[in-house]
């Protein structure tokens, strides 16, 4: 397809309308949202304003406008006045006014500073600039003209790639990766580069944006942005609309839809199902508007390396949650630009390689679809599926019936996930590793294990060996029925198995997670660490099977 | 004002049983209603408005024999056949079933052929994987994804004779359980609803297993002392059993709960409460099973439950001792002895539904 048909650039072409189209239909909902029991305008409105000056106070980001605090106090003071009023007709009109310029703000802020001239800019600089740098890093200073093959053998794409792409000619791609890293928007923006799919519109964490230099790129990139701090109802109303139409209106999109980076370092087994429900909702929508029968396929997306580079914090976090201290604010750690460039050098530079596996392309409802695009049943039936959408005789909207569809098609994509996860010799020797030292301290809870030191995890080679060996039996056997996929090292010799394994897992990390000491045992130096790269293999039932 | 009458609602029944002809007759009240079978008997008795197990077929119900023609003429279809028979069931549909099919079904059991029945022993540990309950089965075999059952104290007769009844309908879909409550409903049969499919479902398996030992206390010769305390001490065990499958224990405080347990273990007509009386009686489980017609679900349903503990480490003392006195020769009174001396003297928590805590 020319680049001018692209789908991202003809959104990009129609901004203005799209962004009006946004604001209205946000309101919309919101009005219904506001009409149910126990609720009313003025509370949406003041339970937002009360939020959003609690967030400018405990959680200020350098991307922030300035003065938003004033913006926030000024809404506060004009809702004060609001309930003064006399007459019921004046205050909806002035809530409405209200509710109107918060939620053209969000809208706006979402939407970003895209434009079509940069965005070209970007396409065609960025990933060469990405390519130049990656072949650097792997390469040294030596490597200075290296050519990009190198760099693509360095970023695996796996799956159905040949398949995504027929099917973006045929209708609208909405592509669903795991997310472990920051680095994941980067790279799975690369890999769709290096794949030659068409652009795709990202929701990309506002906290990127905090880098300037990042920013700049993702944003022209085409990347909207998702602000987790933000929970109330005009700003998810306005993201989910955003998302909804930009579908309808056929432009590929892309979302984690974990809803942020996995804390534990297991891959998601529950997903949100606000942007995840958008996908279904745009579907119904298509299939009920007779002019655009476009229908949306549905991509999960893997990303598997050997090490995650905040894993430090993240499992910080998650063993904080999980030891119930929930309320508590979030730090930023991802860091200056030339920090990022560090991570990005080192990343690419110590020989570690990146898998992207593409999962089977599916229908909003979690069907396999064929490469004519049609849905197929489990016993080979192609599915009409605009009948999914049929009550009572009818296409119509019913929001509890698609919030339904949406659960369902968030439990295939986790069902996906399992399957195309590209299991890596560091994902093994880690959950070996630590369930070996859990079983040796049966007594203990997580917290008293993570606390073990050195002295008490060693492990003995011979025995770790011989467990390696009964473990990839059993993953061989997973890999024989679907259950997941095995990168080629893994199904080779013990030997190499166990040293990629060492010599891999959380390789930039400056404490070891995995070495042989002096006595020839397998031992580690951060049990936290082994412990979240452990959980990668959860969810499989493997622990009942060592 | 617009006088014209709506045409009916066209519904399918899938099985021509006993439950199935009362469910058929309920139906024919609100909807133009079809019945699903090809045994040649029960298309001839629904044909000529004659009778099935006692029951007077409605005559304004129509039989169809041909799977693609039942599916194309109803999008709203009740299943309702013995636990054993729905796969079977459905695959035959569902080459016909489409996305806008709606189904709702009315049978109590599990669906267990996945697993080997004759190899099972007092110390065989079954997987929850391997044992489906009947919504499981619809999902896995058609591509319908708008699916419910209903379940409650429901004795056939009762309600075929037009008695007060009430039900539970379960679905995760609000219009599914609209349409069903539309069709099922009328002044004597009350259609409450939930959205604990599960719960429901194994509500109407599991009582079975709690209507035997009932019946083998009755055998005895036992009376309602003994009886409350059986159905009280076994409504908590149930809770847990449901509440370690994964359901909410507050579907086992509701009407397809305690409403169907009480309505089991007082049915001296029930085919489980039948196998517990013979039991008692001193005959052997095989030779109770030849001289029945039919099948008890909860004969199966004691092995699989007996199964899952042994593979997940639960305590269910009842269910475990009946799987002794039914399979392993155990007599009833040591059976008896053991309950009355198992270690547990609180009082049930159902709310918490806990599993029970040996003192």
């Amino acid at each position: 397809m020319e680049s001018k048909n692209w789908p991202l650039i003809k959104l990009n072409e129609e901004k203005e309308a799209f962004v009006q189209q946004v604001i209205l239909e946000s309101i919309n909902e919101l009005k219904k949202i506001a009409s149910k029991k126990d609720s009313s305008l003025i509370d949406v409105l003041e339970k937002t304003v009360y939020k959003e000056i609690f967030r400018t106070i405990h959680t200020p980001w350098a991307v922030d406008p300035k003065k938003e605090d004033r913006k926030w106090s000024k809404y506060k003071q004009r809702l004060s006045q609001i309930t003064a009023l006399e007459s019921d007709e004046e205050k909806t009109d002035r809530e409405l006014e209200l509710l109107r310029e918060i939620v053209d703000g969000y809208a706006r802020e979402i939407t970003g500073k895209f434009n079509l001239s940069s965005y070209k800019f970007s396409v065609a600089v960025v990933p060469v600039m990405f390519s130049w740098l990656l072949s650097r890093a792997m390469n040294g200073i030596k490597g200075f003209f290296t050519n990009q093959k190198k760099v693509s053998d360095k970023v695996q794409l796996k799956g159905s790639i040949d398949q995504v792409k027929k099917l973006a000619d045929k209708g609208t791609i909405v592509l669903v990766p795991t997310h472990f890293s920051n680095l994941d928007s980067i790279l799975i923006g690369y890999g769709v580069f290096l794949a030659k799919l068409p652009p795709f519109l990202y929701g990309a964490g506002l906290n990127l944006f905090n880098n300037r230099i990042i920013g700049y790129f993702i944003n022209r990139l085409g990347a909207y942005k998702v602000d987790r701090r933000k929970k109330n109802a005009p700003y998810l109303e306005t993201l989910k609309a955003f998302s909804r139409i930009a579908i309808e209106r056929g432009t590929h999109s892309l979302f984690f839809p974990g809803g942020t980076r996995s804390r534990s370092g297991s891959m998601e087994d529950k997903l949100k199902l606000g942007l995840l429900g958008t996908v279904v909702e745009a579907q119904a929508k298509n299939f009920i508007n007779k002019e655009n029968q476009k229908k949306i396929f549905v991509v999960p997306v893997v990303i598997g390396y050997h090490f995650v580079l905040e894993a430090q914090g993240l499992v910080k976090q998650h063993l904080k949650q999980k030891g119930k201290e929930k309320v508590y604010l979030q730090k930023e750690q991802f860091g200056s630009f030339f920090q990022v460039l560090g991570f990005i050098w080192n990343f690419f530079s110590k020989g570690s390689e990146i898998k992207l596996s593409f999962g089977r392309p599916m229908d909003v409802l979690g069907n396999y679809v064929n490469k004519h695009g049609e849905s197929i049943s489990s016993n080979g039936r192609i599915i009409d599926v605009t009948k999914y959408f049929v009550s009572d005789g009818k296409l119509k909207l019913l929001k509890q019936r698609d919030s339904q569809y949406t659960q369902i098609l968030a439990d295939k994509i986790v069902e996906s996930y399992k399957k195309e996860n590209i299991v890596l010799s560091s994902h093994i020797v880690s959950f070996l590793a630590f369930e070996l030292i859990k079983k040796r301290y049966e007594a203990f809870d997580l917290y008293n294990m993570l606390r073990l030191t050195e002295n008490d995890t060693a492990i003995e080679y011979l025995f770790f060996y011989k467990k390696i060996s009964e473990f990839q039996q059993v993953l061989i056997e997973h890999e024989k029925n679907g259950k997941l996929r095995l990168d080629p090292i893994c199904e080779e010799g013990i030997e190499e198995l166990i040293q990629d394994g060492i010599k891999n897992v959380g390789i930039y990390h400056t404490k070891k997670v995995l070495f042989v000491d002096s006595l020839g045992r397998i031992n580690t130096k951060d049990m936290n660490l082994l412990y979240f790269y452990h959980n990668r293999l959860l969810g499989y039932s493997f622990e009942d099977k060592i | 004002m617009n006088l014209s009458i709506k045409p009916k609602k066209k519904v399918g029944v899938v099985g021509a049983g006993l439950f199935g002809c009362v469910i058929a007759n309920l139906l024919a009240k609100n909807c133009e209603t079809y019945v699903f079978t090809q045994r040649e008997e029960s298309i001839k008795q629904i044909n000529e408005g004659g009778e099935i197990k006692g029951i007077k077929i409605d005559q304004s119900i129509k039989v169809i024999s041909d799977p693609q023609q039942f599916a194309n003429t109803c999008t709203l279809i009740f299943p309702v056949v013995r636990s054993y028979a729905m796969r079977s069931k459905m695959r035959l549909l569902s080459p016909y079933i489409n996305p806008d099919h709606v189904i709702i079904h009315g049978v109590k059991g599990f669906d267990i052929s996945a697993l080997d029945i004759a190899s099972i022993d007092g110390s065989s540990k079954i997987d929850s994987n391997d044992i489906k309950t009947m919504s499981e089965v619809i999902l896995e075999e058609t591509i319908t994804k708008r699916v419910g059952c209903f379940s409650g104290p429901n004795l056939a007769r009762e309600i075929d004779k037009g008695q007060m009844a009430g039900t539970v309908l379960a679905s995760t879909f609000d219009e599914v359980i609209k349409q069903g409550r539309k069709a099922l409903s009328n002044r004597n049969f009350k259609v409450y609803s939930s959205s604990d499919v599960k719960g429901v479902e194994l509500t109407g398996v599991l009582k079975n297993i709690i209507a035997i030992a009932a019946g083998a206390l009755h055998g005895i010769g036992y009376g309602e002392n003994s009886k409350a305390m059986l159905i009280s001490r076994g409504l908590a065990e149930l809770t847990w059993i449901g509440t370690i499958l994964g359901c909410n224990p507050s579907s086992f405080l509701g009407m397809a709960g305690i409403g169907d347990l009480v309505a089991t273990c007082s049915s001296q007509l029930s085919r489980n409460f039948t196998v517990g009386r013979m039991i008692a009686s001193g005959k052997t489980l095989d030779e109770v099973l030849n001289e029945m017609s039919d099948v008890a679900e909860g004969v199966g349903t004691i092995r699989v439950i007996n199964g899952l503990a042994n593979k997940y480490g639960f305590h269910a003392p009842i269910t475990q001792t009946l799987f002794k006195i039914l399979f392993e020769e155990m007599p009833i009174e040591d059976g008896l002895s053991y309950l009355m001396h198992f270690p547990l003297n609180k009082d049930v928590d159902f709310i918490s539904a806990q599993a029970p805590v040996a003192q």
